[in-house]
């Protein structure tokens, strides 16, 4: 970002922590002023926001077990928002997590369950695990590369390209889960797979709570993002394409294959949210778990301003609030469906900082969001 | 919008025809399936062409907006409660009620754009963001109030869903006293009958919107501004034009395209509302609006390609067991029902040439 671009240049704590605290600034005004907003509307349908927000703070963070729920939100959350964070570094817009995300689950339970049939003996766990999660990663790297490559070679722009891969990754999905992937279960009446071996899941973390290791996973995740994107050579020139296109393309770096390297290392870890979902927690993949996430994780990169650490942050709140809003609607009535119009005004303030810095009289320097170029970028 | 986009169109629409009639000829005469197809592509085209018109307001001035889905979803909404509320608790005419929706409808496609305006052009946010905004927003909101006022405890229709009350009539309902019973109207033969006197208010209006669409942007003052603006906004802004005021006017216009097109969904095609029922087809149009060159002649023939591959979907689905084994694959709904958005993304790959948008379009203009 900006931010930490200016301070490089001048070293020292003090510039450091007011670096981070002009991060957080704003991205903390805009929380605050989508509750405000939350609570009237709460307070216009009838119902009491203090009661309402303590209910749902209470749900989110109140015990063991609703930080644990909180935590299994936030594993997908943090995967998913990193996939559009990492696309946005590198200058593209992927809405199509939602759909790289199902590809990966779908992938995913398909080792788990049917590798084994296929192949007549069991696979060990220290395989079969592994083996699970990659083809997760795979499917969804691939299912990203397509309009990568759209783009790079034809043009297509990636936002259409990448929503419609969304409906047609549902269609196929929905396909396969009634269809051949079916759990053959007399009893079933679903569109889900039969659930994968035991061999191919998560170990939980704590005996009695659903977190797992999928969560201890998605920080040391987010860590590697943020290595890959500030240390590395490949970071540095997808940073340089997402930055300034014309600057790279004279640099010499090769514009194309980084466009769609960065898509396919986006689906790679939008993918990996599903392969994550499937061995840790739901043992098997639903037709339905996966909508939703798409349009989530864009919030989640844009509050976390589209840096690995911010993005956990991001995800953190915004599964505490998924998760809290059950509770509030179990005590107070208010339907868990305002979580998504607070989360919707949290990412119009965020988006729409000058808002805020109206609203706020904030004198600071602006960092203008600069993450798409139009079609023709 | 040249010859060769036009018969790449007439060529799809003819081969998407010619599967259903080929498929389906056994069974029905062949003229009967044409003229249910073309009645079934132009209704379906309908919420796409509005979409389509939509974007071509706003990105001719300059302003890209991808938050038509939300804006058709939230006019959807909107409308939907307008006429339950005019007719269950007002106690208006269900017809009334019905024009109030639309109006309705019309209003929060507007008000959703002035939103978008107000971001995009005053905040000069980053212009897909606020269209991304726009989008999460409006799914938040109708699914909320959706749920409060229907399916919740105390909610005001106790969890008892209305529909809407009934929907928009047909042309030929309108004309019916000067058709003079059964046997026709004005003495069209019943196909061309079938096909366009079927066809309801939206769905006519849509069609009427793209000539004078075509018109207001081609031959009028107010056209020739908006096209500069879009082109070039600094030197429209030095002969006097105001870029502000004229991105704000055709983006509010475009909402309300996209409002009418909300109208499609809950007042004229099914009486009832659906969380996330636009279901893509606010970004179908957008690829409509590229794929048509940013023309209204040019969006609305891609929109009738998609419409028609739509009209396929709904027609095999009714022929399903005609369908020969060695086609087996056309009997699931949902391989199907990929055409449309494979179709879209053929169309944005360019293999029917280069489309050129607006030059300044998706720039904030800053004095």
């Amino acid at each position: 970002m900006q931010n930490a671009d200016d301070n490089q240049l001048k070293p020292g704590w003090r510039q450091a922590a007011q670096s981070v605290l002009n991060a957080i600034l704003v991205p903390f005004l805009a929380i605050f002023t989508a509750v405000v907003v939350g609570g009237v509307i709460i307070a216009i349908v009838g119902g009491n926001p203090l009661a309402a927000y303590l209910g749902l703070a209470q749900g989110a963070f109140g015990s063991a077990k609703a930080w644990s729920e909180t935590f299994v939100w936030a594993t997908p959350y943090i995967f998913a928002g990193l996939a559009v964070a990492l696309a946005f570094k590198g200058g593209l817009f992927n809405i199509g997590a939602e759909g790289q995300l199902a590809f990966g689950a779908v992938a995913t339970a398909w080792v788990g369950y049917a590798l084994p049939e296929m192949l007549g003996f069991e696979i060990p766990g220290f395989l079969h695990l592994p083996l699970s999660i990659g083809a997760g990663l795979l499917a969804g790297a691939l299912w990203a590369a397509i309009p990568g490559a759209l783009k790079a070679y034809a043009g297509g722009h990636e936002v259409i390209n990448t929503i419609m891969m969304n409906y047609i990754a549902l269609n196929i999905t929905s396909f396969l889960l009634n269809g051949p992937m079916k759990d053959k279960n007399p009893l079933n009446v679903i569109a889900r797979t039969p659930e994968i071996a035991e061999g191919a899941r998560l170990p939980l973390i704590i005996e009695g709570l659903r977190v797992h290791w999928g969560f201890p996973l998605a920080l040391l995740v987010a860590l590697g993002v943020w290595y890959l994107l500030w240390k590395t050579t490949l970071g540095f020139e997808i940073r340089t394409v997402g930055a300034n296109p014309d600057a790279a393309k004279y640099a010499g770096i090769d514009f194309k294959r980084i466009l769609i390297l960065t898509m396919a290392l986006s689906g790679l870890l939008a993918g990996m949210a599903g392969a994550v979902e499937v061995t840790g927690l739901n043992y098997r993949h639903e037709l339905g778990f996966s909508i939703g996430y798409g349009f989530d994780a864009i919030a989640i990169a844009l509050l976390g301003k589209t840096h690995p650490f911010g993005v956990v942050l991001a995800s953190i709140l915004f599964a505490g609030m998924r998760n809290g809003a059950t509770r509030m609607q179990f005590l107070t009535q208010i339907p868990v469906d305002i979580i998504s119009v607070i989360q919707s005004l949290i990412l119009l303030f965020v988006a729409a900082d000058a808002i805020i810095r109206y609203i706020y009289r904030i004198k600071a320097k602006e960092d203008r969001l600069v993450l798409t170029r139009g079609w023709r970028g | 919008m040249d010859w060769r986009r036009f018969s790449f169109i007439g060529f799809i629409i003819v081969f998407l025809f010619t599967v259903v009639v080929l498929i389906g000829g056994g069974r029905v005469s062949p003229a009967i399936i044409i003229s249910s197809m073309l009645t079934t592509t132009i209704a379906v085209a309908t919420p796409l062409t509005l979409g389509a018109l939509s974007g071509i307001f706003c990105e001719r001035a300059g302003v890209v907006n991808i938050g038509i889905e939300g804006m058709m979803l939230a006019a959807a909404f909107f409308g939907w409660l307008a006429a339950i509320y005019m007719n269950t608790i007002f106690k208006f005419s269900p017809n009334t009620s019905l024009w109030v929706g639309v109006l309705a409808a019309i209003l929060t496609g507007g008000l959703f754009a002035l939103l978008h305006a107000w971001l995009s052009i005053t905040f000069k946010v980053d212009q897909i963001i606020g269209g991304t905004v726009i989008n999460i927003l409006a799914v938040g909101v109708t699914g909320f109030l959706n749920r409060q006022m229907f399916f919740g405890e105390g909610s005001i229709f106790g969890g008892n869903v209305p529909h809407a009350p009934g929907l928009l009539p047909s042309l030929s309902k309108w004309l019916a006293p000067l058709c003079g019973g059964p046997e026709g109207c004005l003495g069209l033969p019943g196909m061309i009958q079938g096909t366009f006197l079927d066809q309801k208010p939206v769905a006519i209006a849509a069609i009427v919107l793209v000539v004078v669409a075509h018109q207001v942007l081609f031959n009028t003052r107010w056209g020739l501004r908006t096209r500069a603006v879009g082109e070039h906004p600094k030197a429209a802004d030095t002969v006097g034009i105001n870029v502000y005021r004229t991105r704000y006017i055709n983006v509010v216009i475009g909402g309300m395209l996209a409002g009418l097109a909300g109208a499609y969904f809950t007042i004229e095609s099914v009486p009832s509302f659906e969380p996330l029922m636009t279901n893509g087809r606010g970004f179908i149009s957008l690829a409509a609006m590229i794929f048509g060159n940013w023309t209204p002649f040019g969006a609305w023939a891609a929109a009738l390609v998609f419409g028609a591959s739509q009209a396929l979907q709904i027609n095999l689905q009714f022929f399903r067991d005609a369908i020969p084994p060695q086609w087996a694959f056309l009997q699931h709904a949902y391989i199907v029902g990929l055409a449309p958005y494979v179709l879209t993304m053929l169309i944005l790959t360019g293999i029917i040439g280069k489309t050129t948008p607006p030059a300044a379009d998706g720039q904030p203009y800053e004095k």
